[in-house]
């Protein structure tokens, strides 16, 4: 089955998500759709997969022009999507989620389970997923959920894959496993969408690359490629990927945790007895695969966590058992690692949200009372310093692409005089161009003498910018080890080995 | 559907604004979150946001489509209407002539109780629909404000009956307890009123700051408490009743502690629809201008960010509880100590307390939006009774356009479809 899309183009009130975008997927080919956050790319894929009908243009199957009604359309017609969240009942059975939608019944409208049972059989054998049709969902792995998602596209006979951002909550090995499972889905035939703005998963399986930009192609780039020749396409001009850093000067011991443990309200310890030091002007990078500790540590660091044991002494004071305020008043910034959800007030302006975590006294509050001229001349400084695209300080948070959204965040952290950063997933689903000028912010404050805590999941962020690298793994911390150790020892200790010769 | 269109809302503090670049409209701006960490209750907060402060052009639109519906449902009573349906197809015209005459009747008569009297004889009679409305708007603007108040902060207060009993009682016990003179009496009714409504008020929110226990089911179970103990202390002469009376009734107000009329003896407006407008002003600065408002806004659209930048939600709750008590408080004052100075009863709050919700929705918990939506209903109550005794249309007319308004608020996206709005992409 070969897909084409023809001049797509669709638009958002006045806002133009897809220009006249065109492309082609042919059978058994991996097409990479790269492009960073916010340049159209989920916009094109959801017309495509009949969630948004598009203003102009077409969906050709076979040189057959569709009109998709709805995502029910398009899975007739051959198109699967494995999306970025997946679509998963997690109490519910492997077999139960393949069937749900469209599901077989016998005598009475009883289910035939057993049908769903031998078609995931059938489809995990085939490719070899190791999947159990009776697992419950909810048990198993990330990356073997999204198998059981790949499954249920493949089903219902999807000759055309798409794939949105799907590594982003994988281990690099799970991502290694995912890449396999897509070349041997495009050897037995079957056409590839893959959405990333990852460049090097972009390089190791695309057969093409479309990259686009606000909105429109800007090119084909062959997978031969280099990172900054991709990334430059991506963002419109060449791109520092590497984070320019001297030697970190550390001081004096700025952040000592000992025997930290974290639980949450149901009893269930997420940080288990860890101890670790960060000095002043350092950046100790976090990693490890998500849920295992790290959202919990940080929110230890600035008290949300509710249940905490241990001791967390900076400059030699407790902040354990402080309240947030307490603790941010202590000099603490902290960038949260949803922006949406702990970051930002969506429906607030840029202005309002940039005086968020000093809303209880000088310099935006005098007697109770807001000072929005001060906070006005405050948030226009900051809009030019952190370069935020926006019309003015007054639109709403909300309206800005992510990359922005995050510099409002960066920008309101780094503006107070900090004695610690503590910086959750500082870059996710920021776009490259954000991610470069956020990461050198991170580094000038280490450079100023500030500790640096960094969480995060990709590992390219850490080794950018870490000086020291602590991996976590199910609350425990397997080793600290210097920042040049290789991504495989890394990767390794991200699923729970030791490593030799590290500190601990 | 999950909304994933661009977030075009008209927003009152902004113009509308244009995102320089292209801000995908779909949820890759959230990234790759862990789904499990996303809180339980943000469904229904967009839901309760989208409803409590909705759009303007949805507020007034709902409006004329209950007003339409009150129209037809006033055709389908009209004893000549039935009539002339009955021969409808012999002379199609008489029907068409007595729904005419049913449904300008209805308004007209609505137009002449509410605002101005054409009919009557003096200049004062006239003018007396407009200052009545103008009374009846004083408590719902007062009450709508409280109510507007914690939506703003993300809570619903459905105790508006208990706070304004409590307030009202309150009121008429020092009221009719101590001999004072006037300067001093009244605002030391009026203070203590709404100072004992507050506190009232404030347990809601000092129990889900504490407990979590929702503020909904606390504050519906403390109207039954509240109206209990008013009850009680109406049937103690050492508390409230009257003396040498069995009835739940105090005593009548003292003049030295009645709000005063605002345009001589000839009409019903008094001193309290001061208080509404000038309360109005307090709770658009408080919202506006104040720390206290920005963190209630803060804590209103999203806890969690603020609770991440240090706002003790906890605090904000129970603040803007203790606040929505207290302006609650004052909607139960103005009506022993304005309205119906004869004596407070257990049934002081006139069901207030839950018309002053649909005054906040309507207003969209805007301050100035809720004194529009206060006079509103103060006209479709003032107008409701002279419908009633002019044109024998029953005032329960007025109650169904109240109820559809709330229905049509409540759905913005059937308004829109009615009237073919665009919508956000689905």
């Amino acid at each position: 089955m070969r897909l084409a899309l023809r001049d797509i183009t669709k638009r958002f009130g006045s806002l133009v998500a897809n220009d006249h975008i065109s492309l082609t997927v042919e059978p058994g080919e991996i097409h990479c759709l790269l492009g960073e956050n916010g340049a159209g790319k989920s916009t094109l894929m959801n017309v495509l997969y009949g969630l948004y009908q598009a203003d102009e243009g077409d969906i050709l199957i076979d040189d057959e022009p569709q009109h998709f009604k709805g995502p029910g359309d398009a899975m007739a017609a051959g198109i699967g999507m494995v999306h970025q969240h997946f679509m998963l009942i997690p109490v519910f059975t492997v077999a139960e989620n393949v069937m749900l939608g469209h599901e077989t019944t016998g005598f009475a409208g009883s289910l035939d389970l057993d049908a769903a049972r031998r078609r995931v059989r059938e489809i995990s054998d085939r490719f070899g997923f190791q999947v159990d049709p009776d697992a419950l969902v909810e048990d198993l792995p990330v990356g073997v959920q999204q198998r059981v998602e790949i499954i249920k596209a493949l089903s219902r006979d999807a000759e055309v894959l798409v794939f949105d951002e799907p590594t982003a909550v994988l281990t690099p090995q799970e991502t290694d496993e995912l890449m396999a499972i897509m070349r041997q889905l495009k050897e037995s035939g079957t056409g590839i969408v893959f959405i990333t703005h990852k460049l090097r998963e972009v390089r190791e399986v695309a057969d093409r690359i479309t990259v686009i930009r606000r909105g429109t192609v800007v090119g084909e780039a062959s997978p031969e490629a280099s990172n900054a020749e991709l990334a430059a396409l991506m963002v419109g001009r060449p791109v520092e990927l590497k984070v320019h850093k001297d030697p970190a000067q550390p001081g004096e011991r700025a952040l000592v945790v000992s025997d930290l443990t974290v639980a949450d309200e149901t009893g269930h310890v997420h940080i288990d007895g860890i101890s670790f030091h960060i000095d002043a002007g350092e950046i100790l990078a976090v990693a490890g695969v998500q849920g295992n500790g790290q959202t919990e540590l940080t929110e230890a660091m600035v008290g949300l966590a509710p249940h905490v044991e241990g001791s967390i002494k900076l400059d030699g004071r407790e902040i354990v058992g402080r309240s947030v305020r307490k603790a941010l008043e202590a000099g603490i910034g902290f960038i949260p690692e949803d922006r949406q959800i702990e970051g930002l007030v969506s429906n607030f302006t840029i202005a309002e949200n940039l005086m968020l975590n000093r809303s209880y006294d000088k310099p935006f509050v005098s007697r109770g009372s807001l000072n929005l001229k001060k906070l006005d001349t405050f948030a226009k400084e900051k809009l030019a310093e952190y370069d935020v695209r926006a019309p003015g300080v007054s639109t709403l948070a909300g309206q800005l692409s992510g990359g922005n959204q995050q510099k409002v965040v960066v920008a309101r952290e780094l503006s107070r005089d900090l004695r610690l950063l503590v910086a959750a997933q500082p870059t996710r689903g920021v776009d490259v161009g954000s991610i470069e000028f956020i990461h050198k912010q991170i580094v000038a404050a280490r450079d100023s003498g500030v500790p640096v805590l960094v969480v995060s999941s990709e590992l390219d962020e850490i080794s950018a910018l870490a000086d020291r690298i602590m991996v976590l793994y199910r609350g425990r911390v397997v080793g600290i080890v210097p920042a040049d150790t290789s991504r495989d020892t890394l990767g390794l200790m991200m699923a729970g080995e030791s490593p030799e010769g590290s500190e601990s | 559907m999950s909304e994933k269109g661009p977030e075009n809302q008209p927003v009152e503090t902004s113009e509308p604004t244009e995102p320089t670049e292209p801000t995908e409209p779909t949820e890759e701006t959230k990234a790759a979150s862990d789904a499990d960490r996303v809180p339980e209750a943000s469904r229904w907060h967009l839901a309760m946001r989208e409803i409590t402060t909705g759009n303007a052009l949805v507020a007034v639109l709902s409006v004329l489509l209950a007003m339409f519906f009150g129209s037809l449902m006033i055709l389908f009573t009209d004893e000549d209407v039935r009539y002339g349906l009955s021969y409808f197809f012999a002379r199609p015209s008489d029907t068409f002539y007595y729904a005419w005459e049913a449904i300008s009747g209805a308004y007209v008569s609505l137009w002449r109780g509410a605002v101005f009297n054409d009919l009557g004889g003096t200049f004062t009679q006239q003018i007396k629909p407009i200052t009545e409305t103008l009374k009846f708007a004083a408590p719902l603007t007062l009450a709508g404000l409280g109510i507007g108040l914690t939506f703003r902060a993300g809570l619903f207060n459905i105790g508006g009956r208990g706070q304004m009993l409590l307030g009202g009682a309150a009121a008429a016990f020092v009221a009719v307890k101590l001999d004072l003179p006037m300067i001093v009496h009244l605002p030391l009714a009026i203070l203590v009123g709404a100072l004992v409504a507050a506190l009232w008020g404030g347990i809601p929110g000092i129990l889900k700051a504490l407990t979590g226990a929702h503020e909904v089911i606390v504050t519906i179970m403390l109207n039954y408490v509240g109206y209990y103990l008013v009850f009680y202390a109406l049937t103690r002469k050492s508390l409230l009743q009257a003396p040498g009376s069995g009835n739940p009734k105090s005593a009548p107000m003292p003049e030295s502690a009645i709000l005063p009329d605002l345009l001589g003896p000839k009409f019903n407006l008094h001193a309290g629809f001061l208080l509404a407008v000038l309360a109005t002003f307090l709770v658009w600065w408080i919202l506006n201008r104040s720390s206290l408002g920005y963190r209630f806004r803060a804590v209103g659209e999203n806890p969690s960010a603020a609770r991440a930048a240090g706002i003790n939600v906890g605090v904000a709750y129970t603040s803007a509880f203790l606040i929505s008590g207290a302006l609650v408080g004052l909607a139960g004052v103005n009506q022993v100590l304005g309205s119906v100075t004869d004596g407070a009863t257990s049934g002081l709050d006139a069901g207030i307390g839950f018309d002053a919700i649909t005054v906040a929705l309507l207003g969209r918990s805007r301050p100035f939006g809720i004194l529009a939506a206060g006079i509103l209903f103060g006209a479709f109550k003032s107008g409701g009774f002279f419908m009633q005794a002019s044109e024998g249309i029953p005032v329960d007319i007025v109650l169904v356009i109240q109820s559809l308004i709330v229905l049509f608020l409540a759905a913005p996206p059937l308004v829109k479809a009615i009237f073919r709005l665009p919508t956000k992409e689905a």
